[in-house]
């Protein structure tokens, strides 16, 4: 029962309640706007001392370059960090949540949180929703157990692999690793064979481009390197490309000056947090 | 029959089966591409990119998508890539049936008439080309045609086809038109300002569209012949 | 629709369906005018060949070719030659599926023929057989019938080194390296790097890199084998079609 005083809580996750709706218009021809994906390389390895994430930084709306900029290794914890490709909205959300359950877990426990935790955080996550949400991953990270990598794909299901690769480059990337990777690299080594896989994906897959980032995971230290390296310089325009002054158009000209009718000041009152529990 | 059959999307992708599956046939690919052509007065210029391309993968950084058809007219294409090498081979055939028959060269307006004609052929199995062919008119100007797979032919002064088509036509119209732009100069184009700005569409075009980049190739037409330049694009 | 109809045939008055006087009795015959205006047309490849992969070297081609022939998912035949020498200019390699390959083989084998026939000194050209094979595919793919194969042309031409590909839709170009199948994805990335690196490559240090492409195939296609042929065509040596050549895995 719910009354004005008493609102229904709303129930926690998706909202769901426009999809038959939506059906409906997309029979009728009217399909829902497509979301951006991300046409991705993305890539996993452990090295000597830890593990380094690369990814490029591509994001696509079908044939469309819609950001050059794109950040595809997400936070999770301090000591790991996670690659997401698909739909980009998707794979933004699913770390952040994860992310935040990942830090009240850890102050639950007061210990450094397992990478297979949050592994298998997100499979539960991703299973739940039966791969509708379209984030497929790569988890990196340092745990008390040693360095760890995983896969985990949009439907849930999980890998635990020494070198991983994932998105539309991963074909490329991934023959990379197959003929250069060796177990217990130097972290240079690691980073030149991560970053030469990534940029096999950028070359070879339309849907990678741009720039190189890399994110190397190690015992209590980390370094974060976003753009590690520029794939392509942009090409340097001939021509100038700046408006005289009065070149837009004006067809209507009309000023209304603000009338202050009234002016008050309100104190916000800040709200102690709930320490109870 | 129907040949092609459209593609009913089930409701369960993911849960069809695994066993041995139909393919459907599709007699088309996309390979992408843009072309783009200005038109000056005594001048014209066409350029196109050198990606070949098909889904997401690149089949060569190489490839010349700009066929001279004669000393005054040259053709750029993009599009499903076996029916550009098709069509381009029936002109050449059909213009030198031409020169034999009447003992001089098509103009480039007699190869616009025919382009469309032999477009509209095959209206019911069209070659699915984006087509746009630059020249010298019969006086000597410089004069661009577009044309649609299935052989509608305009005329005009400065073209964007292919898959950045819809990204460079706007910037053209604004930069080369005029459009949309108050208290301006309206200068003639030149050939080093239609050079400029065909080489920095391309960089603005291969920074947003994935089917263009590589490099691209212009090729300049005047009544002394075609020139030719190379530029190079990103390879991402 | 039922092309047998017991009524028609067993019900009639005795010898209603008998010859005509003179001529000879005919049975009744279901077979003949079943489905005679459909014609089979390959919509989907049976019997499959996966990647083919080429580049060029320093002073010749090589074109590289497992020995698998796939049925759907199960490793159907073992031993499939998929490289062959066309003649001392050409060498060819072919994927997808086998017969229509085997089909036109056959075809390019009488075209040879012909041509010894001829006796006038001729040969064919790379260039000359990278042409006809994509009118052939194209021909093919128009009238909806295609042949369901990737080829991949290498020879010499003039002196000039030659590597050509053609699809099923006759999608061609020339490219100094060409990858088909899963090759596009997996073997292309490692051949462009290496070919951008060091186009001048000697036949052995082309031979290695090849070695490894089919190795990284093999661990990653799923219809890929661990034995392969190589096609050689250098201009000092001529053709040389090696194999099979096994993979040695270390996993």
């Amino acid at each position: 029962m719910s009354s004005v005083l008493a609102p229904e809580i709303p129930t926690p996750g998706f909202s769901f309640d426009l999809c038959e709706r939506n059906a409906m218009l997309e029979r009728k021809g009217f399909s829902a706007p497509k979301a951006q994906k991300t046409g991705t390389t993305i890539v996993g390895i452990i090295y000597k001392d830890g593990v380094i994430l690369g990814a490029d930084t591509r994001a696509t709306e079908g044939n469309i370059v819609a950001d050059k900029k794109s950040e595809k290794i997400h936070y999770l914890a301090k000591n790991m960090y996670c690659c997401g490709a698909g739909t980009a909205a998707d794979t933004c959300m699913t770390n952040s949540m994860i992310s935040s359950q990942l830090e009240l877990h850890r102050l639950n426990t007061n210990r450094i949180v397992p990478v297979v935790t949050a592994c298998t955080m997100l499979k539960q996550l991703l299973f739940r929703h039966q791969g509708h949400i379209s984030a497929a991953l790569i988890v990196g990270g340092v745990d008390n157990l040693g360095p760890h990598i995983y896969v985990i794909y949009p439907h849930g299901s999980t890998d635990h692999l020494p070198y991983a690769t994932m998105g539309s480059g991963s074909l490329a990337a991934m023959s990379v690793f197959e003929s250069r990777w060796k177990p217990d690299m130097s972290e240079e080594e690691g980073k030149a064979l991560v970053s030469d896989a990534i940029r096999a994906g950028i070359f070879n897959d339309l849907g990678s481009g741009n720039s190189v980032d890399l994110c190397i995971i190690r015992k209590g230290s980390l370094d974060y390197l976003c753009p590690y390296e520029l794939s392509c310089v942009k090409g340097e325009k001939q021509g100038s490309y700046r408006y005289k002054k009065g070149t837009t158009a004006v067809l209507t000209k009309t000023v209304r000056p603000i009338i202050v009718e009234e002016e008050c000041v309100r104190r916000v009152e800040t709200e102690c947090m709930d320490t109870s529990s | 029959m129907s040949l092609i059959q459209d593609y009913i999307p089930r409701n369960l992708p993911d849960y069809a089966t695994q066993a041995p599956k139909q393919f459907q046939f599709n007699p088309y690919a996309d390979n992408g591409g843009s072309v783009v052509a200005l038109a000056g007065d005594d001048f014209s210029l066409i350029a196109a990119d050198t990606r070949l391309s098909t889904g997401y993968s690149i089949y060569s950084r190489k490839q010349e998508k700009l066929f001279k058809l004669s000393d005054t007219t040259v053709l750029g294409c993009s599009g499903c890539w076996c029916d550009i090498l098709t069509l381009t081979r029936v002109i050449s055939a059909r213009m030198q049936i031409y020169q034999h028959e009447h003992h001089k060269t098509m103009t480039t307006s007699a190869t616009a008439q025919m382009l469309s004609t032999m477009l509209y052929y095959k209206r019911f199995f069209p070659y699915y080309v984006s087509n746009i062919l630059a020249g010298l008119d019969n006086d000597g100007k410089g004069c661009i045609y577009r044309y649609d797979p299935v052989g509608h032919c305009e005329k005009n002064t400065y073209v964007a086809g292919g898959s950045a088509g819809a990204l460079l036509q706007p910037l053209l119209d604004n930069q080369v038109g005029y459009l949309n732009q108050e208290n301006v100069e309206k200068i003639p184009l030149t050939k080093d300002k239609a050079l400029s700005v065909v080489k920095d569409v391309f960089i603005s075009a291969a920074e947003r569209d994935i089917y263009t980049g590589d490099g691209i190739t212009i090729k300049i037409i005047t009544k002394d012949g075609i020139t030719e330049e190379k530029f190079d694009l990103r390879r991402d | 629709m039922s092309f047998f109809n017991r009524a028609d045939y067993f019900d009639l008055p005795y010898w209603q369906n008998g010859p005509a006087p003179g001529s000879l009795y005919h049975f009744p015959d279901f077979t003949t005018n079943f489905n005679s205006d459909a014609i089979q047309r390959t919509q989907s490849p049976m019997v499959t060949g996966t990647s083919v992969v080429g580049m060029q070297f320093k002073d010749g081609i090589i074109i590289a070719a497992d020995v698998l022939a796939s049925y759907g998912s199960l490793a159907r035949f073992r031993n499939c030659e998929r490289v062959i020498k066309v003649n001392d200019n050409i060498i060819l390699g072919a994927g997808g599926d086998y017969a229509d390959y085997q089909y036109l083989r056959s075809l390019i084998e009488q075209k040879i023929l012909d041509e010894q026939c001829l006796d006038d000194g001729f040969k064919l050209k790379p260039k000359s057989l990278h042409c006809w094979l994509t009118r052939v595919m194209y021909n093919k793919r128009s009238s909806f019938d295609p042949l369901w194969n990737n080829f991949i042309i290498g020879g010499i031409e003039d002196d000039q080194l030659y590597l050509g590909t053609v699809d099923k839709l006759g999608t061609a170009f020339t490219d100094p390296v060409i990858s088909t199948g899963y090759g596009a994805y997996l073997a292309t990335p490692i051949i462009a790097k290496a070919y951008e690196a060091n186009s001048q490559m000697t036949e052995k240090e082309a031979t290695d890199l090849i070695y490894k492409v089919m190795q990284v195939l093999f661990y990653r296609d799923a219809r890929s084998f661990p034995k392969y042929h190589l096609g050689i065509i250098t201009k000092e040596k001529g053709i040389e079609i090696r194999g099979p050549i096994s993979i040695v895995t270390d996993q």
